[in-house]
Parts: C-alpha cells; sequence; structure tokens
C-alpha cells in the first residue's frame, strides 16, 4: 500500500499510511494546544486521524488537517503553502485546520526556509500531494459506490456521482482511500480552475497573534525547565582567559556558571554552523530576570584570541581556513578596503575587450559604493529549548533550517539524527540569521552539561554583537562612453569583508559588448551571513545608483537607458551565461513605469528615482518618491512592480513587499553596524537605528505581473532594490548623489539645501 | 509579598520588587504575549497598560505596578474581540507577528484617548513600536479601522 522509497525524491513526499495513533501529533501539543472556534484539536482527535500522503489528514467525521512543513518567519508559509494543497485537493479552505509539521525531512520535503524558496520548492510537490490524496478519495468513493470513477467530481470538500445523485464528504472515504496506493500521476488542476491559489486567505495563525497566544520560542515552556544565558567576549579576536563566579552564584536563582566549548578542536563545520565565539562562559539559574541580573556580577577576564583555524567539511572535502586574530576596526576596514580597490582582483567574468574599449574612450565615468555590517535585529532575540538525555535531545524554537543544524548537533552530541527532534516554532522574524543554528548547539550543550531541560536566551544586546552579519561590501563600477556617448564598456569591480559582492552574470551583462567583472576580499573574525538577498542587496544599491547616473551622463531618461540595454541582451547577447530573463525583466520596469504615471505632469512634484534588480528568480522595480517637509527629505509614496510568476496568497504577497520596501527604505537610511578594536559600536536599538512608523511612506502600491509561471522567490526580490530607487531619488531631491550608505547622517538639512 | 491585579485577576508574589512587570509576566504568570524586545524600552514590544497608559514593562519595576490596574493582551479582550483586534485581523496586519501585541496595546491606548486619530497623532503615538518586518502601513490603516469600528459599537 505505499511506494516508501529509501532516497528522498519527489515520490518519497508522497507516501502513504493509515496512521492510527497520530503519533506524529503527540509531540506538538504544545504548539497545537489552542483551540480554534468550531475547529476540533488533537487531544479530541489522536486516534482518528487518518493520514493521506504526508501532509494531508482526514477524519472520518470529516475534520481535514494539512501540515505546513516549512519554518514560518513572517513569509507567511504557514498559510500559503496549505492554500497550494488545499487547491489541488479541492477541499473548502474556510474549514480547514493547518499545523505546524514535524522536523521530518522524508516525509515533509526540504523543509528550509531562505533563498526565498519556500513556494518555489514546494509549488509542485504540494501540488501533487493534494491531487493525488484527492484521486485517492475520487479511488475510495468510486469502489464504495460502484461507478467509474471518471463519473465523479469534487467541489469544497464533497464528493459529487451527478447521475445518481449520490454525495459524500472526504471524511466518509477517508479510512478506504488510505488503503489506496498512492497515484503516481494524479492530474493537476488547470491554472485557469484555481479558486484557492491566487485569492487572499488571511494568515492561519492571525488570531493567535492578536490574543497572544504562545507561538514563539521565547514563549515555550516547559516543567523543571532552567534558563540560560552567555557571557560572550566583547569584541571579535577575543577570548575567555578566566573568570571569578563567586559573586554570581550567590545571587538568588542561580544554579550553575561554567565554561562550554562550544565545537571541539578540528569540528568539521558545515556550511551553517558559521559559530561567533567558541568559548561560552554560561550562566544557569530559575528565571530569566535572576540570570541577566547575575550576569552583571561576573568578573571575567578576557584575551586576545590570536589567529585561529576553521575546519569546513561538506562535499568538497576537508578545507582548512585561517581567520585572522586582529581586533578590527571600522575605520581600518575601509583604509584596507580601499588599498585593495586599486590592486589586482581575480577576474570574475570578461566578454569583448574592457581594456581597449577604456582606452579609447572620450569620457570615463567612475564611482565606488559602499556598505557597512548590518545587523539582522530580529524582534524576537536567538533562542532555543533544549532538553538533551542521555539517549536523546529535544529542541524547540526558531530555526530556518532544522534540516542544515541537525547533522551538527548528531556530531556535538554523538547520537544518530533520529534521536534528535527539532521543533519549529513560529519565529519573531529571521532575515536569514536564524538559518545559522549555532545556538541550537549552545543549548544543547548547556542541557547536557546542567542534565536539565534549558532555554537559552540572548539579551538584545547578545543577539547584536555577536551576530552573523551582512558583510561589508565596496563596488567601484565604471563605464567607457565614445565620442556620441554609446556605452562601450563597462567595468564592476567588487570587494568585502570578508566575500565580495559581484554575481558577474547578472544584468548589466549580456547587454554590453565589453565587460568586465572582478572580486576580492578580505578576511575577517567578524562573522558574517545570509541577510535578507544577500549581495543582492548590496549590489541593487551601487550597479542601480551608477546606471542612473550613467542614464543622465548620456542624457537618456533612466527607464528607458534600462529598457535599451535589456531589449540588447534579448536580441544580441553578449556572452553565455547570463543569468536572467530581459523580456520579465522589461517588464517590471513597463509595469512601474505605468502605474507610477513616470514623467506624468502631476507627478513634477515628487523627487523620483527608480531602481529595478533580479534575484531569487524573481524581478522587482520600485519607484520612490520623496516630497520635502520641514526642509528634510522624507520618503512620500512608493510604486513596486513585481514578476514572481503565480501569486499564491495575493494581500500577503502584497504585505510582504510593503515589509520589503519599508526594510529596505530604514536600513538603507540607518543601517550600520561599526567595530572599535573588534567591539560593535551598536548593541541595542537606542545606538542602531530602525525605522519606525513616523518614518514610513504613506503609500506603498503593489503591482504584480500578470502570468501564469510557476512561483519563483518573493521574500527577497523586492528588498535589494529599495536601496537603489532611494538613492537615486534622494538625488533628485537634493541634487547631492550618495555613495556610502546608510544614506541617513549625510541628509543634513543645513548642507543639503 | 507583593499584591497585584491582572486583566481584573488578584495574585500574591513573592518576588524581588525590583523585577521588570515584564518577567514577571512572561516568567511567573504564564502571560507570555507580552514580548522581550530590547529590555530598553526601545522598542515597545513588551507594552502593557497600567491604569490605562502603555507602558514598557521591560523597564517597569513590579513594585510599580503594585495596587494598580494592569492589563496584557491577554486581557484586553476575551477571544479577540477588541476593534483594535477585529482591525488587526480584517487587514492581516501581522508578518512575523512578535511585535504585534505590543503594537496592539498601544493603539487601544491611542484609540482610548483620542476616538478618531489622525495620520500625525498615530504616527506621533505608535513611534515607540519597532516593526521589523516594516507593517507600518496596515498598523495605521488598521487604527483608523479599529476607530471606526469603536464608533458603530458606541
Amino acid at each position: 500500500m505505499t511506494q516508501a522509497k529509501s532516497s528522498i525524491n519527489r515520490r518519497s513526499f508522497l507516501k502513504s499510511s493509515a496512521l492510527a495513533g497520530g503519533g506524529l501529533m503527540l509531540s506538538f501539543t504544545w504548539l497545537s494546544s489552542f483551540k480554534e472556534a468550531g475547529k476540533l484539536t488533537d487531544p479530541e482527535l489522536a486516534d482518528k486521524w487518518i493520514e493521506l500522503t504526508s501532509y494531508i489528514k482526514i477524519t472520518p467525521d470529516n475534520q481535514i488537517k494539512i501540515l505546513n512543513p516549512n519554518p514560518e518567519f513572517g513569509q507567511n508559509v504557514m498559510t500559503s503553502l496549505p492554500m497550494i494543497i488545499a487547491e489541488e485537493l479541492d477541499a473548502d479552505w474556510q474549514t480547514i485546520i493547518v499545523e505546524m509539521g514535524p522536523h521530518d525531512n522524508m516525509k515533509l520535503g526540504p523543509q528550509f526556509t531562505g533563498g526565498s524558496n519556500s513556494v518555489r520548492m514546494y509549488w509542485k510537490p504540494l501540488r501533487e500531494a493534494g491531487a493525488a490524496a484527492r484521486q485517492m478519495l475520487l479511488s475510495a468513493a468510486a469502489q464504495t459506490w460502484n461507478v467509474p470513477m471518471e463519473e465523479l467530481s469534487t467541489k469544497d470538500g464533497i464528493i459529487h456521482h451527478v447521475k445518481s445523485g449520490k454525495s459524500g464528504n472526504y471524511g466518509q472515504f477517508a479510512t478506504k482511500a488510505a488503503t489506496i496506493p498512492v497515484p503516481k500521476d494524479a492530474k493537476l488542476k488547470e491554472i485557469k480552475n484555481f479558486n484557492v491559489v491566487r485569492n487572499s486567505k488571511k494568515n492561519v495563525e492571525g488570531q493567535k497573534i492578536v490574543t497572544g497566544k504562545p507561538l514563539f520560542g521565547m514563549d515555550y515552556k516547559q516543567e523543571g525547565m532552567l534558563i540560560a544565558m552567555i557571557e560572550h567576549p566583547p569584541a571579535f579576536g577575543m577570548k575567555l582567559k578566566s573568570f571569578d563566579a563567586s559573586e554570581t552564584l550567590k545571587m538568588p536563582g542561580i544554579t550553575d556558571v561554567f565554561k562550554q566549548e562550544l565545537y571541539p578542536e578540528d569540528f568539521e563545520q558545515g556550511g551553517f554552523d558559521t559559530r561567533t565565539f567558541n568559548d561560552l562562559l554560561v550562566v544557569v539559574g530559575k528565571s530569566t530576570w535572576e540570570v541577566m541580573n547575575a550576569r552583571k556580577k561576573l568578573k571575567v577576564t578576557w584575551e586576545p584570541r590570536g589567529d585561529a583555524k576553521d575546519v569546513f567539511g561538506g562535499r568538497g572535502g576537508k578545507r582548512e581556513v585561517i581567520v585572522p586574530g586582529a581586533l578590527e576596526s571600522t575605520d581600518a576596514q575601509r583604509k584596507k578596503m580601499q588599498e585593495l580597490a586599486s590592486q589586482p582582483a581575480q577576474e570574475l567574468r570578461k566578454d569583448g575587450d574592457p581594456e581597449a574599449a577604456f582606452k579609447n574612450a572620450a569620457q570615463i565615468i567612475e564611482r565606488t559604493y559602499n556598505a557597512p555590517f548590518l545587523a539582522h535585529n530580529c524582534m524576537e532575540p536567538m533562542n532555543f529549548f533544549a532538553h538533551v538525555t542521555e539517549d536523546k535531545a529535544v529542541l524547540a524554537g526558531p530555526l530556518q533550517a532544522p534540516g542544515w543544524t541537525e547533522p551538527m548537533l548528531s556530531k556535538l552530541l554523538g547520537l544518530p539524527p533520529e534521536k534528535i527532534e527539532i521543533q519549529m516554532t513560529r519565529m519573531g522574524g529571521g532575515f536569514g540569521r536564524r538559518a545559522y543554528g549555532h545556538y541550537l548547539g549552545e543549548a544543547a550543550l548547556i542541557s547536557k552539561k546542567t542534565k536539565a531541560p534549558i532555554k537559552l536566551i540572548y539579551s538584545r544586546e547578545d543577539d547584536m554583537t555577536y551576530g552573523i552579519y551582512r558583510p561589508m561590501y565596496t563596488a567601484t563600477y565604471r563605464a567607457a562612453l565614445d565620442a556620441n556617448k554609446n556605452l562601450i564598456g563597462f567595468h564592476v569591480k567588487g570587494g568585502g569583508i570578508p566575500e565580495h559582492p559581484v554575481h558577474a552574470n547578472r544584468f548589466p551583462a549580456g547587454a554590453i559588448d565589453n565587460y568586465l567583472a572582478e572580486g576580492w576580499s578580505i578576511p575577517s573574525n567578524i562573522t558574517i551571513g545570509a541577510f535578507r538577498a544577500p549581495r543582492s542587496n548590496f549590489n541593487a544599491a551601487a550597479e542601480q545608483s551608477f546606471l542612473d547616473e550613467l542614464a543622465e551622463a548620456m542624457g537618456k531618461d533612466p527607464i528607458d537607458f534600462r529598457l535599451e540595454l535589456l531589449k540588447r541582451a534579448k536580441e544580441n547577447p553578449v556572452g553565455k551565461n547570463n543569468d536572467y530573463n530581459p523580456d520579465r525583466y522589461a517588464s517590471v520596469l513597463q509595469l512601474v513605469k505605468e502605474k507610477s504615471g513616470w514623467n506624468g505632469a502631476e507627478n513634477k512634484k515628487y523627487s523620483r528615482g527608480v531602481a529595478a534588480y533580479f534575484c531569487h528568480n524573481s524581478y522587482a522595480a520600485h519607484v520612490i518618491d520623496f516630497i520635502i517637509k520641514d526642509g528634510k527629505p522624507v520618503v512620500e509614496q512608493v510604486f513596486s512592480a513585481v514578476d514572481c510568476g503565480i501569486v499564491v496568497n495575493l494581500d500577503a504577497a502584497t504585505n510582504m513587499v510593503q515589509g520589503a520596501v519599508v526594510d529596505g527604505i530604514g536600513n538603507a537610511l540607518y543601517g550600520a553596524l561599526t567595530h572599535k578594536e573588534g567591539a560593535a559600536e551598536q548593541n541595542n536599538f537606542h545606538r542602531y537605528k530602525i525605522i519606525r512608523m513616523n518614518e514610513a511612506p504613506q503609500k506603498i502600491e503593489v503591482h504584480f505581473v500578470q502570468n501564469d509561471l510557476d512561483p519563483t522567490g518573493l521574500g527577497e526580490p523586492p528588498f535589494p532594490p529599495v536601496f537603489g530607487a532611494l538613492a537615486n531619488a534622494l538625488y533628485k531631491a537634493t541634487g547631492k548623489r550618495y555613495y556610502d550608505q546608510p544614506y541617513g547622517p549625510q541628509l543634513n538639512p543645513r548642507r543639503a539645501f | 509579598m507583593i499584591s497585584l491585579t491582572i486583566n481584573n485577576k488578584p495574585y500574591q508574589l513573592d518576588i524581588d520588587p525590583n523585577t521588570p512587570l515584564l518577567w514577571v509576566l512572561r516568567d511567573h504568570l504564564d502571560l507570555v504575549g507580552t514580548k522581550f524586545g530590547c529590555g530598553l524600552a526601545q522598542c515597545g514590544a513588551c507594552t502593557v497598560h497600567l491604569n490605562g497608559e502603555a507602558i514598557r514593562s521591560c523597564v517597569t519595576k513590579v513594585s510599580r505596578a503594585e495596587g494598580q490596574k494592569v492589563v496584557t493582551i491577554e486581557g484586553l479582550s476575551d477571544t479577540g474581540e477588541h476593534p483594535v483586534q477585529k482591525a488587526w485581523l480584517e487587514l492581516d496586519v501581522a508578518q512575523c507577528g512578535y511585535c504585534q501585541t505590543g503594537q496592539i496595546m498601544s493603539a487601544a491606548v491611542l484609540l482610548n484617548q483620542n476616538k478618531n486619530p489622525t495620520d500625525k497623532d498615530i504616527d506621533a503615538a505608535m513611534s515607540g513600536n519597532i516593526c521589523r518586518c516594516g507593517t507600518y502601513l496596515r498598523i495605521r490603516e488598521a487604527i483608523h479601522l479599529a476607530a471606526e469600528i469603536q464608533q458603530k459599537n458606541g
């Protein structure tokens, strides 16, 4: 009755079995114990759920439950992924119970939130799962009624046989359906017949959010649970030398203070095992406030760590990296970057003869753009619950990619993966930060050492000062123009700490005959990682500002100039590896041009800037309008155009784009994490400015390109071009070009006007 | 012993009077709808009502709440029928949702004191609450909607 296969493939998502005990659900009683009006939850139904494909459970009395496989961090997959299943299952969305699935990559697919992949990677498997379950139910009904399956139809979870007038709900046939093998090629709906997908469905956890129900890792509790916090070195490049905890241990509620090493010497790290500090000074106690307070009584001596070695495992074999020990300061880093920018760099792509083009140019335009480290600043600081015993580990909390963290935990704890259970709570933001699961390793080792269930909590200061940051970037763009102001050569040379940002095969590569892309990097001990649209979030500021300046120098409209380049890239592309689709790229520019009334006389009162970008397989363009209020430029309104293929949940997708615009404006104007002697200079929101309500635009109008293409990314793509559009609009507002992020501190009204 | 009245329920607690109200609510009373965001009264995630005023519970000693009336998100309404909660659901404001209980508590006080706030009033009252997902436009709209709902309810 099943086609279980050992490898993870498409079919293995669709395993079917009649699961009498609903055992998978038992560990999730904490998350699912809040009743919704009219909907029964597990305790009552635990022995009645019948599993039809690994995502769908139905009771004989027709309760239908859909498991969301992917971690929810605000991108709304808890709603949009189940919508895809419900569409093909042809169930009544209003009656469906949605529940977060357990971590089980065999049954529930890849289960990671990152790279704007959730909908893209689950689109086909979830459609197939829904369609397969529907077909199993139809087969069961056809057998029961003894009629040909072809004569049956479904609507809103009811099976109809028109000829005989018979009808019945899915629950009636669930038990029989579960005995039918999962069909391999269940027919998918035609896109034109969608009635769940492409509509706006409310967040299935909305009610719990507005009533303050426990949803987040921070809210997780268990009997006997202790609270743990980590005192970390005050600066990157430092380590623990010695400590005196006598005063701390005298404080009320404190149970333990100890040093804990995170990774043992020569520990082979996976790609997402990045950790900030390896020596942890741990304080454990009975309540959060007691631990926070007692931490202040620690007497600690820190010392320079010196150069260190990181070992990485993985497909490419074992690799060693020397991490420099110096205590880094932002000013010195900037200087070093300037030096390296003039040195030879690694060639990433070359088309035609760029050297000749620049030699023969009548005019060369060269501009350099810089951006600082950024902290993710998720509203919910890093935290995780862990209970590690001799033979198993149970962890619960906010994590983007349990499958990437589990191997690290397995090695650290000496437990096989099947003995490690990771429960995924709703996340209070992620933005890439929670793809790095080192804090699960920390929590697990603390629990193992204290032999107790513990919850590790980072304070806001911990969260901000030992983060896994967006790298520090720079890029110099050069354009060669001939005597007639034609663009004959283009050169980008990007660098960063500790990685360069250049995507060599992206626009405008492919549109210019003579093109050169180069990259260089400077190693650092400041830990970096993915931050909403990695690299793109810098490129779209630099490149899109440069194209704006270039268009002006060439006497062209900035949108028309981009469209001309895209026309060239489509009709007669240069090179072979151009990784964007010129038509889709042009479509968002055309859409934003139309919707914003670009060049319209009625919009002359605005200082307008435009930018577009491609990343995560989607295309986004914005027009940002500044006005001057009280002598200061402020963002009044934004027009956004996005091509991400089929939009699953229209209102939620709109919300996501609006949020990306606000996030982009905030980070472009204010975002910066700087260091002095290795120590972060911003440690909480009084020093690290986050955009607030009074700085948000009055209006953000979001438009999606209408097509029937399979969905592509949405969480990240609208974010990067905000930076460029903002810089270009600021130029219109102030007459000054902006090259260094954040732009906000440069907007001194007395100087600008 | 400290005597507290939270959401109209009396509590007696044997606790350090310097403990911030936030951690009393979260760790000792299991009222976890009030969130920890910064610990410095900078983000507003911990907003609760003290005698009808919006306060940051992360910097408010529990001793200050003694004998006073505290309302948390759990006590704003029984099942989410407060006009602000209704408006939040109607406009599907939340993304990650972590800051929203604090936003809702701030908005409820604003609407209690100003039945029909302008955008400017809203910006002034809500600027102490950070939303890292950037849902500010929907929050603004939801407050206007809540004002309408409140007026209809009389």
